[in-house]
């Protein structure tokens, strides 16, 4: 009796003993990535969310003001015109981003094993934002572009694609479709490399069609990978930036004014670090509400395959 | 000098600048204690290439004149300027001396980073009596301290296209003889419509013209003009209807962008796009300016700033210069803005950088400027030497010299909060432009603005 009590407590202490270095060495590997979470992504949130109840003009010190910067963002139209403005770009961008790279996952997951057109479909991506929005901004512009060019020999008038109040922003949105639209089927056919093959074989043997395997089985299959798409592509969506800096810089009249460019006015236009930072909450807010909302309706946590 | 008629890429160069400051600002690195010994090095920025030749002959000549000096003379584009200059402020790494805008000084006034120059012994032996007039007004602060001396000044002229003119059978003096109206045009307006054709061939005032297939526009437009107070595209018009921009001619407290007077302007000038006399919002490629657009024989003529003269002359395209139309108080009037040097209250090197400051107004230097013939120096002198090369080269300065010899010159507001007026009335006016909505939706702008200087 008092041998094994012995025994075990000697496994124990062995058993802590190792523990403790397992913890020494997470320790150690933990320390590098924890400061950089801290100095380059806890502090400066905190330090946002501060700055977001003073008033602060980079030169002077910041002064403490309650809750006046969001008093402002309420009663603020150009700030609720950026807020539609937003999401008629996400609503458009996301929708039509999401439809397109779904099938073409699905083509290159049933119809082709090619590396060269998977790399071909995530070129895009490789290019830089701006590059992209300049090589748009000429394409479409109005005198010179190859794209009014063409209506013209077709026989349509010449559309302001990126100076039309209408057109700016679908067009804006339909400019990073065409950059992001590969990379987002690329992680959709990573999901739909890993659903087990035997249910579609049974399914085949049940007599079901294409459409039905598709609608019954692929879809509720991928669900987890969808919902984890969604939220990240909304994400980036929401934090719209670079190609309506570069070709529309918010024009005409606001039309294409989004959230972050207007902030980004604020902030380094207008030297309103305070109110700037405060919209940036605000735009915080909405994005963890959003993607809570997405979580719990596309339940990403739990997966059918079990 | 418009930063919204910048080209993408600059725009995106700026993005990047102004994020490099963002970095410093948040992290809190803000600032190494510079050596309390002054340096002899002074830092001077500016922004326009074309200048800069000339500048750097007077630094040479300055140097020699001064051998306990140097001149370091940085140039950055338009777009990048600003933004560098603050990140700059906040780094402790700025310019001694750097050459400012009226549009931009009064936030560094109350940002408090301008050295003002009254104090200065060089400065106060610079004689400002040889300026041109109005201009050391323009820099003259709040508290009646002067914050910038003043080394060029512009107005603003018609530039038409020759081949155009002539093919229409149109004298150049015709342009500045003529006389608009805000209620149907004038006979300026019959001018401009006689200049325009449709791609059949059809003029604006002939019967049949098709306004929605134009191929020569009789008047150019690529910016709204919100930036600067319309500045070089209907500031005119306007003040000769009567409009004054804001409540007193420098340093006012109240807009008045609800004048029926502006208003009715307005309603006109940008009605032109809808008859076809001129260019609809994003027609043209607003980077390209209206520079683009007279050369490429795409529109008869366009307003535009001195500034710009050295480019419409350097032009493959044969281009003359006449004064603006008259108006309804029977004159023709132009705004007067111009440039000045500044000395930065953080620099090791005050009493050098004003020493810098004076010699740039110094008879030598001007001259130097002036024969370079890019700008119109600031003392009086020196425009006469500007103004006989305009006229060698086949620009007719009197279209420039001559709203300042009659009087009928004025300024562009120089307020408080004058980044927070541009951002509310620029995308206004680009509504009037782009969407043709009525310059009565300026009352509710005017209003906002107004807000901003009660708080």
């Amino acid at each position: 009796m008092s041998s094994s009590t012995n025994y075990r407590s000697l496994g124990a202490a062995k058993r802590s003993r190792a523990s403790k270095q397992d913890l020494r060495l997470a320790i150690i590997f933990l320390t590098p990535a924890a400061i950089g979470f801290l100095v380059f992504l806890v502090w400066p949130t905190l330090r946002g969310i501060w700055l977001s109840f003073t008033s602060y003009n980079l030169l002077t010190p910041a002064e403490f003001v309650g809750f006046a910067n969001y008093e402002r963002m309420l009663g603020d139209p150009v700030f609720w015109n950026s807020m539609k403005v937003t999401v008629e770009y996400v609503v458009i961008n996301i929708g039509l981003q999401t439809a397109i790279a779904l099938i073409i996952a699905l083509l290159m997951h049933r119809l082709t094993q090619s590396t060269l057109l998977r790399g071909i479909v995530l070129m895009p991506y490789l290019v830089s934002n701006v590059v992209t929005a300049i090589v748009f901004l000429w394409v479409l512009d109005v005198q010179f572009g190859v794209a009014n060019q063409v209506l013209e020999w077709i026989g349509v008038d010449k559309i302001g694609f990126l100076s039309s109040e209408t057109w700016a922003i679908p067009t804006i949105a339909l400019i990073n479709v065409w950059r992001h639209v590969g990379y987002t089927a690329l992680l959709i056919f990573a999901g739909l490399q890993m659903l087990p093959n035997d249910v579609f074989e049974a399914a085949k043997l049940d007599g079901a069609g294409e459409f039905r395997s598709f609608f019954s089985i692929t879809m509720p299959l991928l669900r987890p990978i969808m919902a984890l798409v969604l939220i990240m592509t909304v994400i980036g969506s929401f934090q719209v930036f670079d190609t309506v800096a570069v070709t529309t810089g918010g024009g005409p009249a606001n039309a294409t004014n989004v959230l972050q460019l207007y902030i980004y006015d604020v902030a380094f236009g207008r030297f309103q670090f305070g109110y700037a930072s405060a919209m940036s909450v605000a735009l915080l807010l909405v994005l963890g509400i959003i993607t809570f909302i997405q979580f719990r309706l596309t339940r990403a946590g739990s997966s059918d395959m079990n | 000098m418009n930063a919204n008629q910048l080209p993408a890429k600059t725009r995106a160069a700026r993005f990047t600048a102004v994020l490099a400051t963002a970095a410093l600002a948040l992290t809190g690195c803000a600032g190494t204690t510079e050596n309390a010994q002054p340096s002899n090095t002074i830092d001077y920025w500016m922004w326009d290439t074309s200048q800069l030749p000339s500048y750097q002959k007077c630094a040479a000549d300055f140097e020699k004149a001064n051998p306990d000096l140097k001149v370091k003379i940085t140039q950055y584009g338009w777009g990048d300027y600003w933004s560098k200059l603050t990140a700059s402020f906040i780094a402790g790494t700025g310019p001694d001396v750097f050459t400012n805008h009226v549009s931009q000084y009064p936030q560094f006034v109350s940002l408090d980073v301008l050295a003002p120059l009254d104090d200065f012994k060089d400065i106060q032996g610079v004689d400002q009596e040889a300026f041109q007039d109005g201009l050391k007004d323009l820099w003259t602060g709040p508290d009646g301290k002067q914050y910038g001396m003043p080394k060029d000044w512009d107005t603003i002229a018609m530039y038409y296209n020759q081949k155009i003119l002539d093919e229409a059978g149109v004298d150049p003096k015709e342009i500045s003889d003529s006389q608009f109206s805000p209620e149907g045009g004038g006979s300026f307006e019959k001018l401009v419509a006689h200049l325009s054709i449709d791609a059949n061939g059809v003029r604006g005032d002939e019967p049949g013209f098709d306004k929605n297939h134009v191929k020569v526009y009789g008047l150019g437009l690529s910016n709204a003009g919100g930036d600067n107070a319309g500045q070089s595209q209907w500031a005119g018009f306007a003040a000769t209807n009567g409009w004054q921009a804001t409540d007193q001619p420098l340093w006012g407290t109240h807009y008045n962008y609800d004048d029926p007077k502006v208003q009715e302007t307005l309603d006109w000038y940008f009605g032109l796009s809808d008859k076809g006399f001129m260019p609809r919002y994003g027609q043209f490629n607003s980077a390209d300016g209206v520079l683009g657009q007279v050369t490429s024989g795409s529109v008869a003529m366009v307003s535009d700033g001195a500034w710009m003269n050295a480019s419409y002359i350097s032009s493959d395209t044969k281009i003359g210069a006449a004064r603006l139309p008259k108006g309804p108080d029977g004159t023709s009037k132009s705004v007067i803005n111009g440039l000045a040097d500044s000395v930065v209250k953080s620099s090791d090197n005050q009493e050098g950088g004003a020493r810098w400051v004076a010699y740039l107004a110094s008879k030598q230097c001007q001259d130097v400027v002036a024969k370079a013939g890019v700008v119109f120096p600031s003392r009086t002198d020196a425009t006469n030497i500007t103004s006989k090369i305009y006229a060698q080269q086949g620009l007719d300065p009197t279209a420039f010299t001559g709203p300042v010899k009659d009087g009928n010159t004025f300024y562009l507001p120089v307020t408080d909060h004058g980044a927070d007026v541009t951002s509310l009335i620029i995308p206004a006016l680009e509504d009037l432009w782009a969407n043709r909505q009525p310059a009565s939706t300026l009352n509710g702008t005017n209003d906002a603005i107004n807000n901003v200087f009660i708080k």
